[in-house]
């Protein structure tokens, strides 16, 4: 057990407080905070209370014992509305089957970091969400000891009861949750041992499974209003283009059609990472009575757009950054030793080129969201990855107060990163002020894939070099991308070689970049582990031994202290790939590769199996070792492992925009290939390694690895290696 | 602008609309059945996947004026309650992640397995590679429709 303060996560229980006045904790919404239509069923029949009683922003508790439980984060598909409950759930030692769940709306006084992003929500949170449950623990224990007249130590709790051993007595939470709710917040609260855990651990269905399969309205898109509009926005196609004239009056007056207008956004107010996404701020806005008769008229629309100062082909893009890669003022990020000295005295040099293309996010529901905006006060609905800063930049360009200002979250319908950049947020808020009306703002398909912003394209070159006995005495690194650059300085395989070097490059670019799943890593990881495996072979080793050597340094003699992953469990999770998939039994007709990545704070190592069917590589299986530290929901992160995995592989095989003359490629799912059934594996296999250490996310980890453990199976079952993706290998590119 | 008479999961609605409004917008807008997905709006995703006299079709790209006297089945009405096996089987192998696109995955699964009870793994990828899951949750759902095939 660990005692704890409850400093950490006092704010979402002092709100309580100070509400009620004098300290004195009265539920606020006591008798009357129970709101059917936001609570969420869960997959049994569970007779709702008549009172609930707020034990704090995160716990309400019902006379019979059921307990509604908050989720703060947006949920966008990794599942963190079942797991971060879940935490709170273990500490407060409820029964999981008594468990409500609620998405909270945007509340900056009760919760922390409302954010889908980074893999960080269960790492984050995990510390507040288990005092969040035993701080209310301790208080309904405080409760029954003080109704019994017996100490605090003598009273235990067990999975929703509290218990007084010595006179065999025992009270349920809700038959003391309204005394519990008067009392002060504790100042310390004492934490579970892992190993008496019941809830974390176990493998836990989706809270919103029986919504989502009868087709419930869970999602922004299935959310409206009495007297809302629909409204559409026609972005200029060429980055840095405006709005010369278009035909208003002709469009205004089709069928269905209330008004039809230009808008133009100021982001200047806006941080500086969200601008970059928002090079498209001005628009054509269609407002009408269904989403069918403003998408027609939208079509309809005839636009004389300006004609960017510059004009972006990507074509050439590879020309570009290989130049920018040879430039002499390249800039190194990381110096250990002297590479090109170590070079000159190697025995074998290896060095290749890889590069990808721009990538859009494509989540299955186009952008999305609702809005009423009055004189005095804005209500939104809908799904957003960064409620917060949205709200910063509603304020600033609505010129409303943040009090006056409330975002509710409904269900995501898949971000990728690209529900991160709230310009639709704002875009439907200056709609509705505009018309003085609530509207629900919905993007084409076209538009939400051509508005960016994109994963930029990117290129890396590497160079190592092997001594006589095959030892890897020098590693160089260079990359270069659109807006940014792809290198990690201090990430494997720096710590583990003398001589490193790592530089890079920006390119500018017109084309809007922003963060997509796993940025950077998302083409770093990929490249580096296909490079890796060409100097294992060089070196004559297997792929496993020869990267296992390298972490055994970096544990016992590390080079530089600024490696920012732990060689062990590194080491650990390829130990354990190579032991689940029998990695040293060869089979024949099954080509492998290998991988292993750390990012997000979590470690996976994978294996990918072909086989050649009908002269075609087909992925049959791909087997994960991850190090995640606790595993909260094995349910829920075998899926993640797994929608990394398929995302990764269809990413590597077919994802590709290019810019030609500023106009996107592609704008629909005709044009962009999305990986679908056929392409999928067989069969995905996921093993976590047991551990207590604090746990960390899974929405991206396993997708960055599995593009370059496919390019090394890839090379065992062609005999060619992949160095620029799309792989397109499905095409039988290669024969 | 016409008057339609529609048959939707066992019931008759009337709708009046465009000649031209896709099935889809007509679920969504005017009947306030959600369940039924955008995804697309040209049949590449299958988000939007209804029954149409028991085939599975994209309802984005079927006009309402081409539904006269068909019976329409959306995922509100697959089942009263949600049991249909095909919806217990993704609830028992956890499918869904973001979940957006498992209506119209579920709608074709359960089309196929009215018309092949007993489906080969070639049979249940042909019938779902109009099916865009961006989550990647194609595992599972292969997986679940051989489970409901027991259901």
């Amino acid at each position: 057990m660990t005692k704890i303060k409850t400093t950490y996560n006092r704010r979402s229980f002092l709100k309580v407080s100070a509400a009620a006045g004098g300290g004195l904790v009265l539920g606020f919404g006591l008798l009357n905070s129970c709101d059917p239509a936001k609570t969420t069923a869960i997959d049994y029949p569970l007779e709702l209370p008549k009172n609930w009683f707020n034990l704090s922003g995160f716990i309400k508790i019902g006379e019979n014992g059921v307990v509604t439980i908050m989720s703060p984060n947006p949920e966008i598909g990794q599942n963190v509305k079942t797991a971060m409950p879940m935490i709170v759930a273990e500490e407060l030692d409820v029964n999981w089957k008594k468990v409500v769940v609620e998405q909270a709306g945007l509340d900056t006084n009760t919760f922390t970091r409302q954010v889908a992003g980074g893999s960080q929500s269960i790492r984050k949170s995990w510390k507040g969400l288990r005092i969040a449950g035993a701080t209310v623990r301790n208080m309904l224990m405080q409760a029954a000891a003080l109704k019994w007249g017996v100490p605090l130590e003598e009273v235990s709790t067990l999975s929703g009861t509290i218990h007084h051993k010595a006179s065999n007595r025992s009270l349920g939470f809700g038959e003391v949750a309204s005394e519990a709710a008067t009392l002060k917040v504790p100042e310390e609260v004492t934490l579970k041992d892992i190993k008496d855990f019941s809830i974390i651990g176990n493998p836990t269905k989706n809270v919103d499974g029986k919504g989502i399969v009868t087709g419930k309205p869970l999602f922004g898109m299935d959310y409206e209003e009495e007297g809302m509009l629909y409204a559409t926005v026609i972005h200029p196609p060429q980055f840095g283009s405006g709005i010369d004239s278009f035909n208003q009056d002709e469009v205004s007056k089709l069928l269905g059609i209330t008004s039809v207008f230009k808008l133009e956004i100021d982001y200047s107010s806006a941080p500086k990472w969200q601008q970059k996404a928002f090079a498209k701020n001005n628009m054509i806005v269609v407002v009408g009575n269904s989403t069918w008769e403003v998408f027609k008229a939208a079509r309809q629309l005839k636009v004389q757009w300006k004609i960017p100062s510059k004009i972006e082909n990507t074509t050439n893009d590879k020309e570009r950054l290989t130049a920018l890669l040879e430039d002499k003022n390249i800039k190194p990020v990381r110096k250990d030793g002297d590479v090109e000295k170590a070079f000159q005295k190697s025995t074998k040099i290896i060095e290749s080129t890889y590069s990808a293309p721009f990538l859009p996010h494509n989540p299955m529901a186009p952008m999305n969201f609702f809005a009423d905006v009055t004189a005095d006060k804005a209500r939104f609905v809908g799904p957003i990855q960064t409620p917060e800063v949205a709200l910063g930049m509603l304020t600033d360009i609505l010129k409303l107060p943040k009090e006056k200002i409330e975002i509710q979250l409904t269900r995501i319908g898949g971000g990728f990163g690209r529900r991160l950049y709230g310009n639709f947020v704002v875009e439907a808020g200056l709609i509705s002020q505009k018309i003085g009306k609530p509207i629900k703002l919905i993007y084409s398909r076209e538009e939400d894939m051509s508005y960016g912003p994109f994963r930029p394209t990117y290129k890396i070159f590497y160079k190592a070099a092997l001594s006589k006995a095959n030892e890897l005495t020098a590693f160089k690194v260079k990359g270069a991308g659109s807006q940014g650059s792809p290198v990690w300085p201090d990430r494997f395989p720096a710590g583990t070689v003398d001589n490193f070097l790592a530089e890079h490059r920006k390119m500018p670019s017109t084309i809007a970049t922003g963060a997509w799943r796993a940025p950077k890593s998302n083409f770093t990881a990929g490249v580096e582990q296909a490079f890796l495996d060409e100097v294992a072979e060089a070196a004559d080793k297997d792929p496993i031994d020869f990267r296992i050597e390298l972490f055994k340094k970096a544990e016992t003699n590390p080079v530089g202290d600024k490696n920012d992953y732990d060689p062990k469990r590194y080491r650990g999770v390829l130990e354990l790939i190579r032991e689940k998939s029998n990695w040293d039994r060869k089979q024949k007709g099954l080509f492998r590769g290998v991988a292993a990545y750390f990012c997000h704070n979590s470690y996976v190592a994978q294996v990918v199996d072909i086989k050649m069917v009908n002269d075609t590589p087909k992925v049959v299986k791909v087997w994960n070792a991850v190090d995640c530290g606790v595993v909260v929901n094995p349910e829920g992160a075998k899926n993640q492992i797994e929608g990394g995995v398929i995302d990764g592989l269809g990413t590597a095989m077919f994802g590709e925009v290019t810019f030609n003359n500023g106009y996107i490629s592609k704008r629909n799912f005709d044009d962009y290939k999305l990986i679908r059934q056929k392409d999928a594996p067989l069969e995905i296999e996921t093993f976590f390694v047991e551990n207590n250490i604090d746990p960390t996310g899974l929405g991206e980890p396993s997708l960055p690895p599995v593009i370059g453990a496919l390019a090394n199976a890839l090379y065992q079952a062609t005999g060619k290696r992949y160095y620029n993706q799309p792989f397109n290998f499905t095409k039988n590119s290669f024969f | 602008m016409g008057q339609f008479t529609l048959n939707i999961n066992g019931t008759t609605k009337q709708v009046k609309v465009e000649n031209d409004t896709p099935l889809l917008w007509v679920l969504r807008d005017h009947l306030k059945l959600k369940g039924t997905k955008f995804g697309c709006g040209i049949a590449e995703c299958g988000a939007c996947t209804v029954h149409v006299d028991g085939k599975a079709e994209r309802s984005c790209s079927i006009p309402v004026s081409q539904l006269h006297g068909k019976a329409i089945t959306t995922i509100e009405g697959l089942s009263e309650d949600g049991t249909h096996p095909v919806q217990k089987a993704w609830l028992q192998h956890d499918v869904a992640q973001c979940g957006y696109c498992q209506a119209g995955q579920i709608m074709s699964a359960s089309a196929l397995l009215a018309k092949n009870p007993k489906p080969n793994d070639e049979e249940i990828t042909e019938a779902m590679n109009g099916n865009i899951c961006r989550c990647g949750t194609y595992v599972r759902i292969k997986k679940a429709i051989k489970t409901a095939t027991n259901l």
